[in-house]
């Protein structure tokens, strides 16, 4: 293990994860003592629409994954439209590789309470609801004490520190599905539905939850907000880069010394990254990786110079996403890791639109046929048409996220896939999972 | 305010008589009309009792919703966490996605496997434990992950600690998870996820940051880096008083006790459905006005789709017709007591289970079906539903 240098430790930016270092943050007497609700009281202090500029100004983008413009998203919202508007902060955080929103509700659950208080003023509304997924049940019990102790402060509830604001706010847990981290499955999935995806238009910022007009943010995002109505747009972007503005936490996992939580500016390398996680782990080298979760297209070893922000990853072909960082080494095999994520789509999918529900269940079987050692030329062939048959046609983003460790493996890696098929790798998986395969 | 009659059916009234009284406080959550949004921590509630979502729990939350049960299991069989069968004592589940599987999570899987004797969602015969693989956990800079009833169990797991945890759960011991809360059987984790409070003393407060999740700003306060000119009093500047009628927000509707319910209510409440059980007749004041109303006749302007589902099922939005309920129900409710509180509901009708495929404009209008909020709709319109989109709308200034 490597001692990072003093250039690359410069580049951690200590923001949204400084208080996980307070044992007691998540109460809210430690909370408040580390500036935790001043940016409430700042913030009712002025107009929702100066405050709607300041984000806008600040350039944060959502933290969730598409890295939408948040004050835009937040000004989309109809004012004096006379319908209830609501603010839905989307914590199904489930994404494959993702791990950054659970740790922060669980150590700094008021901060999220916070910034959902000040965009609930600032889109004008009195109602706000947190779905977290249901397995973060840690994350849950903290959330929803941390709500208690908020209504008991009067920061929620009824005319807050005498603002005449009034804001109900509810933990709702969700039931184990993946889909329902897509805004608009999530939306369903919040009224009492099967959580699957709406077309667009409408967006929710007209008809979204109950069809009344709202947001949908990200944990990251709105526990952003209090840092930025306290600093100021200005300092906001002192992080980050000029179009990928702030800091950003960065999930390292895999084959890495230390893997954990790296918040950074946003636009740091994959090479720092590494770097400030102590190096590879001993005896690996990187061989593939995704920028933001599996359902951003694979990364190679020539990519580790890449700038991490929403420029940089697309330039280079893939997507930021949710900043979650695979690292994998050439001890692990791209086939496989492929499979084993086709099979977590397949199970995932929701079943709305045939490209997904079809395409998945099939690929799902014909990586098997590889593995077993089965697989043909024309399988790889299959995989990629079947793949370009979900990309773009399916009816959220679930089905390209299916689709895009399919294709990007088959373009960096086909030789592991011949290696299957020809024989030099010995088969990963038994024939009896090749049932249902033709 | 007017008392209405909630019949619970036969199959119903067990499970009735002992969540009632949460299953209301649950519903006081969600504004008036919206009550379906209940839907999913009602079906984490029932798990409390049944460990799974078995036929009476599907029926139990059909007809405090007075929607129909296919609507039900159409929502409960969607959820990995709602079980169809019963399950054990604990969950254990070991994540065998991608990452968390290379790094050895499916040796851990497989050793449990051999171990207990069970596969994927079953249970040891001894009742004590439920096995299945879950997809990521979202604790990947901790893989391989193991959860007991989710709440993270084991963290870089090997197979022999997660056998050896089996073993100390058989055995009927609690041991101590690695970053969740001390470990409670799985029903009661399920009255946690159906939104209540974890009232164990000491049990929010377990569960110490792991070293991968401070790693980056524990290396940032060793080497004294932190992030410069971060002032609290920053100005926000601004164009605009701070309050004026602009910044107002609109209010749904609320629910005629607004959450939190108070408690003598609730005792009440309970006590009466105590009285009922068997021959199953509730008195539930608070959910009256969404039961106020009559199915809607054939000749409005509803969704092909909505008014062939009703034909279907005709007894959908009178569940417990069985018993003599006709009646009982008020023929006029007064929907949400004040009128922009009624316009608003009525103007947003929550998507039904018949909302259009949504391929055309028909997505806009999207309509209800056997939901209250449609039916409150037509009693404050006065007329056919014309949509939300079109709706008349306006007096919220009166409020």
């Amino acid at each position: 293990m490597t001692q990072p240098r003093r250039e690359v430790l410069q580049k951690l930016t200590p923001v949204l994860t400084k208080r996980w270092l307070s044992p007691d943050a998540w109460k809210i007497e430690t909370y408040e003592r580390l500036d935790g609700y001043a940016a409430v009281r700042k913030a009712l202090d002025v107009h929702p629409d100066d405050l709607i500029q300041l984000i806008k100004d600040s350039g944060l983008r959502g933290r969730g994954g598409a890295g939408f413009p948040t004050g835009l998203k937040w000004g989309f919202i109809p004012q004096g439209d006379g319908k209830p508007h609501y603010l839905v902060i989307n914590a199904d955080e489930g994404e494959p590789g993702t791990c950054k929103d659970v740790p922060l509700m669980t150590y700094d659950p008021h901060s999220l309470v916070e910034g959902a208080i000040i965009a609930s003023y600032a889109i004008r509304a009195s109602r706000a609801f947190i779905y977290i997924r249901g397995e973060a049940v840690h994350a849950a019990r903290r959330l929803r004490h941390a709500v208690k102790e908020a209504y008991a402060k009067g920061y929620l509830g009824q005319n807050i520190l005498g603002s005449g604001f009034d804001l109900d706010l509810v933990v709702h847990s969700g039931a184990g599905a993946y889909i329902c981290g897509e805004e608009t499955a999530l939306l369903d999935s919040l009224e009492g539905f099967r959580g699957q995806p709406r077309l667009r238009p409408p967006f929710p910022a007209v008809a979204g939850l109950y069809a009344s007009p709202t947001v949908v943010n990200n944990v990251g995002t709105i526990a952003s907000v209090p840092y930025i109505v306290l600093g100021g747009a200005d300092w906001w972007k002192s992080m980050g880069t000029e179009k990928s503005s702030g800091p950003m936490i960065y999930s390292l996992s895999g084959r890495v010394a230390n893997p954990g939580q790296y918040e950074c500016g946003l636009g740091i390398t994959l090479r720092e990254l590494i770097e400030l996680a102590g190096g590879m782990k001993p005896g690996h080298t990187l061989k593939f990786w995704t920028p933001g979760g599996s359902s951003t297209p694979l990364l190679t070893a020539e990519h580790i110079d890449t700038a991490m922000d929403f420029e940089g990853v697309s330039a280079a072909g893939s997507i930021l996403g949710t900043t979650a960082m695979q690292i994998f080494s050439d001890q692990d095999c791209p086939v496989y890791a492929t499979w084993r994520w086709l099979e977590f789509y397949h199970h995932e999918s929701c079943g709305k639109c045939t490209p997904c529900r079809e395409g998945n269940y099939w690929m799902v079987r014909t990586y098997r046929r590889i593995l077993s050692g089965e697989g043909t030329y024309q399988d790889l062939d299959t995989l990629q048409d079947t793949a370009d048959n979900i990309f773009g046609r399916s009816f959220c983003g679930l089905g390209d996220g299916a689709a895009t460790p399919v294709v990007s493996t088959l373009k960096f890696f086909r030789q592991d896939y011949l290696d299957y098929i020809e024989g030099r790798t010995a088969p990963r998986l038994s024939a009896k999972t090749l049932v249902g395969a033709h | 305010m007017s008392e209405t009659t909630v019949e619970f059916t036969p199959a119903a009234a067990p499970l009735a008589e002992k969540l009632l009284a949460p299953a209301l406080e649950i519903l006081d959550r969600y504004p008036a009309g919206r009550e379906r949004s209940a839907l999913l921590p009602l079906l984490h509630l029932v798990q409390t009792e049944e460990g799974y979502v078995s036929p009476a729990g599907v029926a139990f939350c059909a007809e405090i919703l007075r929607i129909n049960k296919a609507q039900v299991g159409a929502v409960a069989t969607f959820y990995t966490m709602y079980k169809r069968k019963p399950t054990g004592d604990y969950l254990i589940s070991v994540c065998t996605n991608t990452l968390c599987n290379v790094l050895g999570g499916q040796e851990v899987y497989d050793g449990l496997v051999e171990h207990l004797g069970v596969g994927h969602d079953q249970t040891t015969a001894d009742g004590a434990i439920t096995l299945e693989h879950a997809e990521c956990l979202a604790a990947c800079d901790y893989a391989p992950v193991v959860t007991v009833n989710y709440d993270y169990a084991i963290d870089e797991a090997t197979p022999q600690a997660a056998v050896d945890l089996a073993e100390q759960l058989r055995r009927g011991e609690r041991p101590v998870p690695s970053r969740g809360s001390r470990i409670c059987s799985l029903k009661e984790m399920q009255f946690q996820l159906a939104g209540f409070a974890d009232e164990r003393e000491g049990a929010v407060a377990d569960g110490r940051a792991g070293a991968p999740s401070l790693r980056g700003v524990s290396l940032a306060q060793e080497h004294g880096v932190a992030v410069a000119n971060f002032t609290i009093d920053t100005p926000i500047p601004t164009t605009k008083p701070a309050r004026d009628e602009s910044a107002k927000a609109v209010k749904d509707a609320v629910r005629p006790s607004a959450a939190p319910a108070e408690p003598h209510h609730e005792s009440k409440l309970a006590s009466v459905a105590r009285k009922a059980a068997g021959a199953v007749k509730a008195v539930v004041e608070k959910v009256e006005h969404r039961h106020s109303g009559e199915p809607v006749k054939a000749g409005d302007v509803k969704d092909p789709e909505v008014r062939a589902a009703e034909a279907r099922n005709p007894d959908a939005a009178t569940p417990g017709s069985g018993a003599a309920s006709a009646g009982t129900r008020p023929q006029s409710g007064p929907v949400p007591s004040n009128a922009a509180e009624a316009t608003a509901t009525g103007d947003n009708a929550a998507a039904g289970d018949g909302k259009p495929a949504g391929d055309s404009e028909r997505g806009e209008s999207i309509v209800s079906d056997t939901n209250a909020a449609h039916r409150s709709n037509e009693q404050s319109t006065g007329k056919d539903n014309p949509g939300w989109q079109n709706a008349q709308r306006g007096s919220e200034e009166t409020k």
